[in-house]
């Protein structure tokens, strides 16, 4: 009898959610847009890819070998770092700025401020910018042996008209992972089918930033410019892979929207009226700046709660 | 301890004004692109800081209460204009450099509040000393972290090149803005780990004794301090 009652405290349901397996799915969702990079840019791409997520996972166990902190490596998101990281760098990058980025990425963004949950901004986006600041040449060199022209923004920049097809399937220059708009959709479907992102900060940044481009990309209603300028740039995997971020995006439903929103129209400045061609990345991280005050002012009303009427006459 | 040499290890270590009471921001973390921008900034500043302190210490039975930081800022302006003058006359590029940073010297932190809490208040050798002090340790402050971001930034030290360009690539970011506020926040804390082995050891070496800004209701080390006004 004592054997078929098992008293606990509550919660009696326990999900079966945890930090590593939630991780897990995202590696596996980026799986598709890795393979796409390396078999599009060849085997440099892959040591790239292993040289990032290693200098993560070990300046990780490193840091916390030396702030004398139990080690967290296992949960997994420093792989995720330093994958997300690779995929935003070009193949022709030197392999030691990779791994110096992996170790801003995790040492400086992520750790100095307290490690998992309480880095203000997304390590991998982090690292990329600042890679692209100090390494501004190595960063935007986009020419391998299979590509020698300029990535399609730039292109686009310049007035010319790309082939939608290729940006869809990812036949162009670019960084390792963001080329290929069909790889990154399937990850993003992946994710959302089980149910590790929803989609109020992808839908409301790529609607945002569509109205922004209709409205002062200087092409009118060119449909074949909004399809060309979704899928060209880092835009799809910024909106689904790192805007989504939970440490660094809004807990409140109300307040992700609003993000998107932000990230949205900061893309479309930075494309359209910033020095280069490419911005999401300095978009998200500004963006991700403001989520502790839109969530401030986006606190949901609990159950019963009334707005406080203003007094006096 | 003597006291001028006191004030002169007060000054360059125990409140290093760039360290530890991390005044002078502004320059410390705009002029700082290199090593030479930083010990001319830090220089410059020194010799402002002394010839201040001289003159508000020689002044400060005459200067009344309620007008005294209108009179120290005559007198620093004054003395910042001398030295602009003679930095435009003699030293071209590194006045080109510094730009707008050396007329801004009037409102560096370091120099009203050396003016408020120590020089109004103490007689003139010790003030001067005060001066050369704090002067040195910005110098200092701001020369190591010139060298660090000219080194990781250029491959440079002083102008030279110490690390040859065939292997090393140039991380840019450090000459840049947020290469200030890295390399500052590191050698902070480098200096706070400094702090506490000595802390550990027996021998603290940075608390700081005294008056910081003279305003001891703002002050966290007002309790127990021997010179706490109305207490």
């Amino acid at each position: 009898m004592d054997n078929m009652l098992h008293v606990s405290s509550s919660p009696h349901v326990r999900a079966k959610d945890s930090t590593n397996r939630i991780m897990a799915y995202v590696i596996l969702a980026l799986l598709p847009t890795s393979l796409f990079g390396i078999f599009n840019f060849g085997l440099k791409a892959l040591l790239l890819i292993v040289l990032t997520i290693a200098s993560c996972v070990a300046t990780e166990w490193v840091f916390e070998k030396i702030i004398h902190k139990e080690s967290t490596i296992s949960d997994l998101s420093a792989v995720v770092t330093g994958l997300l990281l690779a995929l935003n760098l070009p193949v022709t990058l030197p392999w030691w700025e990779a791994v110096l980025g992996g170790v801003f990425a995790i040492a400086i963004v992520k750790m100095m401020f307290g490690g998992l949950g309480q880095n203000f901004m997304n390590p991998a986006l982090g690292a990329r910018c600042f890679l692209l600041i100090a390494f501004a040449a190595d960063m935007t060199n986009f020419v391998t042996d299979t590509y020698t022209g300029a990535t399609p923004l730039a292109a686009m920049r310049n007035g010319e008209v790309i082939n939608n097809m290729d940006a869809l399937i990812g036949r162009t220059a670019g960084t390792i992972g963001e080329t290929s708009a069909i790889a990154i959709l399937i990850g993003a479907v992946i994710l959302i089918l089980l149910g590790v992102i929803t989609l109020a900060i992808p839908a409301s940044y790529l609607i945002t930033f569509v109205v922004f481009m209709l409205i002062f990309g200087g092409h009118g209603f060119d449909m074949n410019y909004i399809v060309a300028q979704l899928c060209s740039g880092g835009i799809m995997l910024g909106a689904f892979f790192m805007a989504t971020d939970y440490v660094t995006s809004p807990i409140t439903p109300k307040g992700r929207i609003v993000f998107g929103i932000c990230c949205g129209i900061l893309t479309g400045l930075f494309r359209c009226f910033g020095a280069n061609a490419e911005g999401v990345s300095f978009a998200i991280i500004l963006s991700n700046i403001f989520v502790p005050m839109i969530e401030k002012m986006t606190i949901p009303r609990a159950f019963g709660q009334v707005k406080e009427k203003k007094e006096g006459k | 301890m003597n006291k001028n040499l006191e004030r002169l290890y007060n000054g360059i270590i125990k409140e290093n004004p760039t360290f530890v009471l991390m005044l002078g921001m502004c320059p410390t973390l705009a002029v700082t692109s290199s090593a030479i921008n930083g010990l001319g900034m830090g220089l410059s500043t020194t010799v402002v800081l002394v010839l201040s302190n001289l003159l508000i210490s020689a002044f400060r039975k005459i200067i009344p209460d309620g007008v005294r930081v209108p009179a120290f800022i005559v007198i620093v302006a004054s003395l910042v204009t001398i030295v602009e003058f003679m930095m435009k006359a003699y030293f071209q590029s590194l006045s080109a450099a510094l730009g707008v940073y050396i007329p801004l010297i009037v409102v560096n932190c370091i120099i009203l509040g050396r003016a408020e809490s120590y020089a109004s208040k103490n007689p003139i050798m010790p003030s001067i000393f005060d001066g050369i002090g704090m002067g040195l340790g910005f110098t200092v402050g701001l020369t190591c972290i010139g060298l660090v971001r000219e080194l990781f930034g250029a491959g440079q030290l002083f102008g030279a090149q110490v690390l040859s360009l065939s292997w090393f690539t140039p991380i840019t970011i450090f000459v840049m803005a947020p290469g200030a506020f890295l390399v500052l926040a590191f050698l902070v804390a480098g200096m706070n780990i400094i702090r506490k082995k000595m802390d550990e050891k027996g021998k603290p070496l940075a608390q700081p004794a005294g008056c910081i800004n003279g305003d001891c209701a703002s002050c966290g080390k007002a309790d127990g301090c021997k010179d706490r006004k109305g207490a």
